[in-house]
């Protein structure tokens, strides 16, 4: 008996602690979205305004970008702002089973911030907090289209980790890519 | 005299062409209003030109939008999500005494994982198993349903559970796909004390509470020892109409905030893993590891320890205590190749006075083919009191998708 009021008064509570959490959840933001596409982009450039541009996937574009992220690339275009020799691209890419939008600010050829935009995966978050994503800064890309530095993982992030590396190799690429073509059409 | 004359003649005639060539003031008048009429009718084209481009340009970005929703959108299927993970082993050991050995093929697990997306803060996963292959009466196989579960994210990042699911205790309960570990076998002491694969049925709820700290926190359906069991791995009721007289309880804290690095602590608390027959043995399970990761190396370290009341020894002496903890530091040489050493050490009666403890030294390879498939193999020392350790190598393939 005294062990049936002891599993009832331990589900009351676990009941009361669930109920009362559910409520506080109305005061928090939808998980997984940190920031916005436009306000990654003013923060990167601040106080410049960086211009909006368009990089066409050529087939050959095209190969190599499904060669790096060991997928189909689909899509005709991606949109990426510039000013100089510095560019930002926000991509996705699926961890397990969701897409987590990233930012990468490039600059030189070499990258300059990763940022998780949004994460919605159930399990992997961590790789969201900049103790991860400052991990990327200064890598490059070697020539076999990885990255020349080292990332260490985190237990049970293992996919979303690989997702953040495919998406950073992908926007060095990308840099490459159109600060070659800004150079050969140069007066 | 003469030259003077003809100056004055050809002076004459040049004036005159002069004011033949100049158009008049009329003539003048009518070719700016013929050019400005042309200006116009240019300007028009320029116009009616730019209207065009402009038009063509919506057109351009409307069928490219178009192109790219068709090309990009995600089909109705998409928000259910399939995967899953198998593992084939070989082993070839000898026993310690030489009075057995096992010389085995076996399809040890073909799993086939299910999730399906309700909306952005409510899902649906699960996990269905097939182990050793063939399942039925006589057959060595079982099929398992392994996880399932509804997830709903109730906060920010906080998220609770309801259904079938993996206990959160130790390094490879919820994780266990072949290519995230090394050796072809999964370690004895999470097999054997914690025990891994342990799944329950009842509610859960996880979450953040600061920078790379997170807890969880469920309660759910509990062991059942049978008379004459004592080990936490007989215990396991799988959930197929578990004896649910006593619940358990089972907490975690991980600490995740540093690259590379995981320390976590797990607790479970069993209220009577007799399930109200006979006398009462509750029981608790503390386990704690270390996964650390740095470049090339990893270290994995894991120490769990069961308590159970003293009437536990009624069935097997020393069986109040049972412990087992395990060191497993590997190198990856490169991306395909990675080795590693673990040593292990087990014991389901660690309460009694006299040497029980399982000991086990593995050493082996594992080369993934792709990050996503691994062929491993791998030699085993496992030493016993009573000379019934086995001895012998491991080989298997695995994936995972």
């Amino acid at each position: 008996m005294l062990n049936k009021l002891y599993r009832a008064a331990l589900i009351t509570t676990a009941a009361a602690f669930f109920a009362a959490t559910s409520l506080a959840s109305f005061s928090v933001n939808a998980k997984g979205v940190y920031q916005s596409g436009p306000d990654f982009f003013t923060e990167v450039f601040a106080p410049l305004q960086a211009e909006p541009k368009v990089l066409w996937l050529t087939p050959e574009i095209r190969a190599q970008a499904s060669v790096i992220v060991d997928r189909p690339v689909r899509g005709l275009r991606v949109r990426y702002h510039q000013s100089n020799n510095k560019t930002a691209w926000i991509l996705e890419e699926i961890g397990k089973e969701m897409p987590i939008t990233i930012g990468v600010v490039v600059e030189n050829d070499v990258i300059k911030q990763v940022k998780i935009l949004a994460y919605r995966e159930s399990r992997g978050g961590e790789v969201r907090y900049p103790a991860y994503t400052d991990q990327y800064r200064g890598a490059a890309l070697q020539a076999d289209y990885r990255l020349n530095q080292n990332i260490d993982g985190i237990t049970g992030a293992t996919l979303s980790m690989w997702a953040v590396n495919k998406v950073a190799a992908l926007a060095l690429y990308y840099h490459a890519v159109v600060i070659q073509s800004s150079a050969t059409h140069q007066p | 005299m003469k030259k003077q004359l003809l100056a004055t003649i050809i002076g004459l005639n040049l004036t005159a062409a002069a004011q033949a060539a100049t158009p008049s003031m009329e003539q003048m008048w009518e070719m700016i209003q013929q050019q400005q009429g042309e200006i116009a009718t240019l300007k028009e084209q320029l116009r009616s030109n730019d209207a065009r481009i402009q038009e063509t340009e919506v057109i351009a970005e409307a069928t490219i939008s178009a192109v790219e929703q068709i090309a990009m959108a995600p089909s109705a299927s998409s928000k259910t999500t399939f995967g899953g993970y198998g593992e084939l082993h070989y082993n070839s050991l000898d026993r310690d005494d030489s009075a057995a050995s096992k010389d085995e093929m076996d399809f040890h697990r073909f799993v086939m994982f299910t999730g399906h997306q309700f909306s952005d803060s409510v899902r649906f996963f699960s996990e269905l198993e097939v182990e050793h292959s063939i399942a039925g009466e006589d057959q060595p196989g079982e099929v398992e349903l392994e996880q399932a579960y509804i997830e709903w994210d109730f906060a920010g990042q906080n998220s609770a559970k309801a259904g079938l699911f993996l206990l959160p205790i130790g390094i490879i309960n919820e994780t266990h796909e072949p290519n995230t570990f090394y050796g072809t076998e999964r370690n004895n002491v999470e097999k054997n004390i914690i025990p891994a694969t342990w799944w329950e049925g009842g509610a859960a709820i996880k979450g953040e509470i600061s920078e790379g700290l997170s807890y969880d926190a469920a309660i759910h359906s509990g062991l059942f020892l049978d008379a004459g069991e004592y080990k936490p791995r007989d215990g396991r009721q799988k959930v197929g109409k578990a004896r649910a007289d006593d619940f358990a309880f089972t907490g975690r804290l991980k600490y995740t905030a540093i690259p590379g690095l995981e320390v976590a602590a797990s607790v479970q608390v069993q209220q009577d893993v007799r399930q109200g027959e006979g006398e009462s043995i509750g029981g608790v399970l503390f386990e704690t590891h270390v996964a650390w990761q740095r470049d090339d190396f990893q270290l994995r370290a894991l120490y769990a320890q069961w308590d159970f009341d003293s009437a536990i020894n009624d069935v097997a002496v020393g069986a109040d205590e049972q412990t087992g903890f395990y060191i497993e530091p590997s190198y990856r040489i490169s991306d395909n190749i990675g080795l590693f050493a673990r040593y292990s050490e087990y014991d389901n009666l660690a309460g009694s006075a006299t040497n029980t403890a399982v000991e086990q030294v593995d050493i082996g390879l594992n080369y993934w083919l792709h990050p996503n498939v691994v062929f491993k193999i791998d030699y085993q020392n496992q030493d016993t009191p009573s000379e019934t350790g086995y001895d012998g190598f491991n080989m298997g393939v695995g994936y995972s998708f």
